[in-house]
């Protein structure tokens, strides 16, 4: 019981306001980088309609391509973290389509248990290949995100972040937030206007049908796989310069929570992962703050089970209607 | 998988194999190595088995089947150890231990069962994979002491006390310490065939055909009168339990256990023996529960590259299997009836 | 439908893996004597498996592995062989997974020791062999009977603390003598008279500190962030409380994390921000700490900070911005910028061979082996002898000699008969991106 009072204390106490402030940017944060995971489990899901959890494999495998590519470009200015990100999404792409050229497609017309085990054998393959490759030495990604100011004695500051009163906001929260939403609304434009969009969805909805229509099935999933991908690599990208450690397994906790996150918002809907993923980095930022940091994991999931229990299809999810 | 002939079958080999390897434990002829992994062999094989019964027999896929195996393995060697003193016979306190933690595994599936079934699919997967981390999240917060005034159990800190006066068993995210290894190989057998002969008596019984039907077609299954959720929850009582006895016959295996062990990694390691082994059969997942668990430990001479050529491995023998030729080829065994059962899952499997 | 198919695949697996165990001995020249660990046993590593695949296993015969297992039995070989004359050394450790770096680092440091031992004019020569126990109870007790199969004489144990448990509970029922480099919970030690510790044991650190913080005033307003779910980190944090109400600090913010959320401390910051702490202490390894500098460098928040022996290393990390370390102040036993001889000579190697520099697990595991040459020669040792003859010597030569290492201080390390040993920290404060002594 000793939790709610601390709660009721804490949200009552001087700094209440401006914590509580914090912890929403916080969450906001947090919840951007599972966002972009989660659109790209969704992207995957709506017309693979599997769960691919090599996805936050594929995160890790963007972070550390960055991460070199970063160190050995040298190059000034905001030019090298573009080209480094660059290089990842195009690395992360072609990862993402031999897998599924590889490993998936054989499985078209499996079972969806045998794919998910699949999935889970690339998983482990990826994260057993990048301890080999890359050590399991952890290593510091830079902070892409900083202002290099020069003051008056010649002294170069370096800033990080930028105050409002006594609320500072750091540039990769920034950046994250933005690029986010910039990636959200991307896609929703991408599926729901163009062509290849439109193929996308109509595979989603009957892959048979689609195809008498002339679509190239095998093609659009592909594409799929390349999107959701190289939105991996972002997700790497991003990932890392908060939270900026990197080792072979950096990528599979927030995959399993950008997963969450996925079906939280309605699994296969772009809106949803988007919504679910804001959500949950804010729930487990609460719960982590105004309950206990130990049980925060089990808040956001009870919370979780909750609401698809009342919305058992998630948040912005469709009911699919059974036929006998 | 209604013949006997299959039942009878499974259970001459799991004889068989048991007295092969009783013999050739007592002639020495085991290493070390195997010997260590006979009993997590069949903690694990009893994990497959009870799983089986919900994804391949009841058709609903659990990502959390690791949280009763934690339930158990708590609960059960917490048992145990109150009772150390009390029973001094370490078979006897063994069983008292694997029913006290079958009992509270089947609570624990018993409770969660009433949301869980209630949905379908992949949301019906996700619980069960939020309830398997909510369950390791208590037991990582959760301690318990005894003392001669009895259980005291408090979260998050410790507020026990039973340090200074009794024994504080689970301490929170340390788990439990100092277990006394009082599985044995023997148990574990014993646990397998009492777990197949309750799967096998209630795939065969009418609450099995009512299990059965709802898996291939619930709606239809509902309108012939079948009460969907009693059976359900029969099924995923059942397989709680045992994975809860399962549970605490692998912690009291090793002289200590926390609760990060039964993790969402080991969930899924449970499903590849699953579905490996092929939905709703028992032998299978009992011979990939035993190769799969072997499989690492026999990689160990090609050292850095063992866990990379398991995961290759894995992948080559989900391809294989599903190859469509080699699909082709097994198919045409179906008409021998009994392998009916695993083919209706996998087109089951197809339609969702 | 698919069962027998995957039950030959399945067997087909086995048989590849089982090609793989039994090519390895086929490379190692047999000893001929008595290198077993316990009697009446034979390590057969391909006899009778699982009794269903015996058909299958008749068979085979080693076939597959032979460029892969080359791999492995070249690196003991890299210093002159021991061959059969060699002390059989094991240790297992976390080489894959999330904890792998620790295990590795003692696995290389180990082997630094072992190559340099062999090549040098010393009585006694080892085999070193280090299995991945994926810093889990389960799979360390694996790793360890692999080892016994194998034939290991002596242990290095486990290098985590669960793992350690489990398997120094293993090593004292087969009498197997076991020095673990890392694994420093009291829970290792206790009540197994043959098994021994590198490291110190976490609850002097808790203290150690507390008491240097309240003697050098270094602050008033204490926060603690600690991982609930590492044995080592608790240890320190719950003597360091103890100790710190002993010294009239005032810890105004207590505040944890778990290895499921280990990544996002802006909780944890805020709160010991808002409570005003002046210094926060960081009992963990340096791996969290480095994300907890960034992140509290970028939320502007700037306390002092005070590690743990376990910070050690932080500013080898690749790519890490040293400037964020500025000040922090923590106990060590090793520093790898140390001057002396040694420190220098094991430093150079290390980097030259694994392109990073050494932290203390490596150094640890590197004096490990040392204490055990320094033991079994003044024990008079031969490696015929068998596992349980050697645990008895070095019992014995354990609680009474003197080892000075890299770790530790200038008058030398000892061990009581509990397996603790004598160590004490050295505080170090980060001074333009090295260690400086702080005293």
């Amino acid at each position: 019981m000793n939790f709610i009072i601390q709660f009721v204390n804490s949200l009552t106490s001087g700094g209440g306001a401006y914590q509580f402030l914090n912890h929403i940017l916080n969450g906001i944060s947090l919840g951007s980088v599972y966002a972009i995971i989660a659109l790209g489990y969704t992207m995957v899901y709506g017309i693979a309609k599997m769960l691919n959890f090599a996805h936050g494999d594929v995160i890790m495998v963007g972070a550390y391509v960055c991460f070199y590519t970063f160190g050995a470009l040298r190059l000034p200015g905001p030019l090298a973290p573009l080209l480094a990100v660059c290089a990842a999404a195009a690395v992360c792409t072609l990862l993402g389509v031999t897998i599924e050229k590889l490993a998936y497609k054989p499985l078209r017309s499996a079972p969806s248990l045998a794919v998910l085990i699949t999935a889970i054998g690339v998983s482990y393959f990826l994260q057993n290949a990048a301890l080999l490759l890359w050590s399991s030495s952890p290593k510091v990604f830079p902070n892409f995100f900083v202002l290099r100011t020069v003051d008056a004695s010649g002294e170069t500051a370096v800033l990080r972040s930028i105050q409002f009163g006594s609320l500072s906001i750091s540039f990769v929260t920034i950046v994250t937030i933005v690029s986010c939403i910039v990636i959200m609304l991307a896609l929703t434009w991408f599926t729901g206007r163009t062509k290849m969009g439109k193929a996308m969805r109509a595979c989603s909805e009957d892959k048979a049908a689609a195809q008498l229509m002339g679509i190239d099935v095998n093609a659009t999933i592909s594409l799929t796989f390349a999107i959701g991908s190289g939105l991996a690599a972002i997700a790497g990208a991003l990932l890392c310069s908060a939270y900026p450690n990197l080792v072979p397994t950096t990528g599979s906790m927030p995959g399993i929570k950008a997963f969450t996150a996925a079906v939280f918002g309605g699994i296969g809907s772009i809106p949803g992962a988007f919504l679910g993923g804001l959500l949950l980095g804010v729930l487990e930022i609460f719960a982590k703050a105004y309950i206990s940091v130990q049980l925060s994991d089990a808040v956001v999931f009870a919370v979780l089970i909750i609401v698809l229990l009342v919305k058992p299809t998630g948040l912005l999810g469709r009911t699919i209607r059974e036929k006998v | 998988m209604k013949k006997s002939p299959f039942h009878f079958l499974t259970y001459v080999l799991v004889i068989g194999a048991y007295a092969a390897l009783q013999v050739l434990q007592a002639r020495g002829g085991l290493s070390s190595s195997l010997r260590g992994m006979l009993v997590p062999i069949c903690a694990y094989v009893v994990m497959a088995v009870s799983l089986n019964l919900t994804v391949g027999v009841l058709g609903e896929l659990s990502l959390g089947h690791a949280g009763f195996m934690s339930v158990g393995a708590f609960l059960g060697t917490s048992t145990a150890i109150a009772l150390q003193d009390a029973v001094p016979v370490p078979a006897v306190r063994l069983t008292i231990a694997l029913i006290v933690a079958a009992l509270f595994a089947a609570i624990a599936g018993f409770l969660i069962g009433i949301p869980v079934l209630r949905l379908n699919g992949d949301y019906l997967a996700i619980v069960t994979l939020a309830f398997g981390e909510i369950i390791k999240a208590i037991f990582n917060n959760l301690y318990l002491g005894v003392d001669g005034k009895g259980v005291h159990i408090s979260l998050l800190e410790d507020t026990t006390r039973t340090a200074e006066t009794g024994r504080l068993i689970i301490q929170g995210p340390m788990g439990i310490g100092g277990i006394q290894k009082i599985s044995t190989f023997t148990a574990g057998f014993i646990l397998i065939m009492i777990s197949l002969i309750v799967i096998f008596n209630l795939v065969n019984s009418r609450a099995g055909r009512a299990i059965m039907a709802i898996r291939d077609n619930h709606i239809a299954a509902q309108s012939v009168g079948v009460n969907i959720i009693k059976y359900k929850m029969m099924a995923f009582v059942t397989s709680a339990a045992l994975a809860g006895s399962a549970g605490a016959l692998f912690a009291m295996n090793y002289s200590t256990v926390v609760a990060n062990k039964f993790d969402f990694n080991t969930s899924i390691l449970i499903l590849v023996f699953v579905v490996l082994g092929g939905l709703g059969n028992m032998l299978g997942s009992i011979i990939a529960a035993a190769v799969l668990t072997i499989l690492p430990e026999a990689l160990r001479p090609i050292a850095e590259y063992r866990m990379l050529l398991y995961a290759v491995l894995l992948i080559v023998m989900m391809l294989t299997a599903n190859h469509p030729f080699v699909r082709a080829f097994f198919n045409r065994f179906r008409q021998t009836g009994r392998l009916r059962l695993e083919a209706d899952g996998d087109e089951e499997r197809e339609a969702v | 439908m698919k069962k027998k198919l995957l039950c030959a695949l399945l067997a087909l697996a086995m048989l590849f893996a089982l090609a793989a165990c039994s090519g390895a001995p086929a490379e190692e020249p047999s000893t001929g004597d008595n290198t077993e660990t316990n009697a009446g046993e034979e390590p057969a590593p391909d006899s009778g498996e699982s009794g269903e695949e015996e058909a299958q296993l008749s068979g085979e015969t080693g076939e597959e592995p032979g460029g892969e297992t080359s791999n492995e039995a070249s690196q003991p070989t890299d210093a002159p062989a021991p061959a059969g004359n060699a002390f059989k050394l094991g240790g297992t450790g976390p080489l894959t997974g999330g904890a792998a770096i620790y295990g590795n680092a003692a696995k290389n440091g180990a082997q630094i020791a072992v190559d340099e031992i062999n090549a040098s004019d010393s009585p006694i020569k080892f085999e070193l062999r280090y299995e991945d126990d994926a810093h889990d109870a389960e799979k360390a007790v694996n790793a360890y009977n692999a080892l016994k199969d194998w034939g290991m004489q002596i242990s290095l144990g486990s290098v985590t603390s669960k793992p350690a448990e489990a398997t120094s509970a293993e090593s004292f029922a087969d009498n197997i003598f076991s020095l673990t480099p890392s694994a420093s919970s009291t829970a290792t030690i206790a009540g197994k008279d043959n098994v021994f510790q590198m490291c110190f044991a976490d609850p002097n650190q808790g203290t150690a500190s507390a008491e240097y913080i309240g003697s050098q005033n270094l602050g008033s307003k204490i926060a603690v962030i600690w991982k609930s779910d590492d044995v080592y980190s608790k240890g320190i944090r719950d003597t360091f409380l103890e100790e710190a109400d002993a010294q009239g600090l005032q810890v105004v913010s207590d505040q944890t994390f778990s290895d499921g959320n280990a990544t996002d401390f802006s909780v944890q910051l805020n709160d010991a921000k808002t409570n005003e702490a002046d210094l926060v202490f960081l009992p963990m390894y340096y791996e969290p700490a480095s994300l907890i500098l960034a992140q509290a460098s970028a939320m502007g928040y700037a306390p002092k900070w005070f590690g743990v022996d376990g910070m050690d290393g932080i500013l080898t990390m690749q790519g890490f911005d040293a400037s964020l370390a500025e000040g922090v102040m923590l106990l060590t036993p090793f520093n790898a910028d140390s001057t002396d001889e040694a420190t220098v000579k094991f430093v150079t190697e290390y980097e030259k061979r694994f392109g990073e520099k050494p932290n203390q697990f490596a150094a640890d595991a590197y004096d490990c082996v040392y204490a055990y040459c320094q033991a079994l020669t003044a024990a008079n040792a031969t490696p015929d002898m068998d596992a349980a003859t050697i645990n008895g010597l070095m019992k014995e030569q354990f609680t009474t000699m003197t080892f000075y290492g890299l770790t530790g201080t200038e008058s030398g390390l000892t061990w009581d008969a509990s397996g603790a040993v004598s160590k004490s920290p050295k505080g170090m404060v980060i001074t333009n991106g090295a260690y400086v002594g702080m005293d």
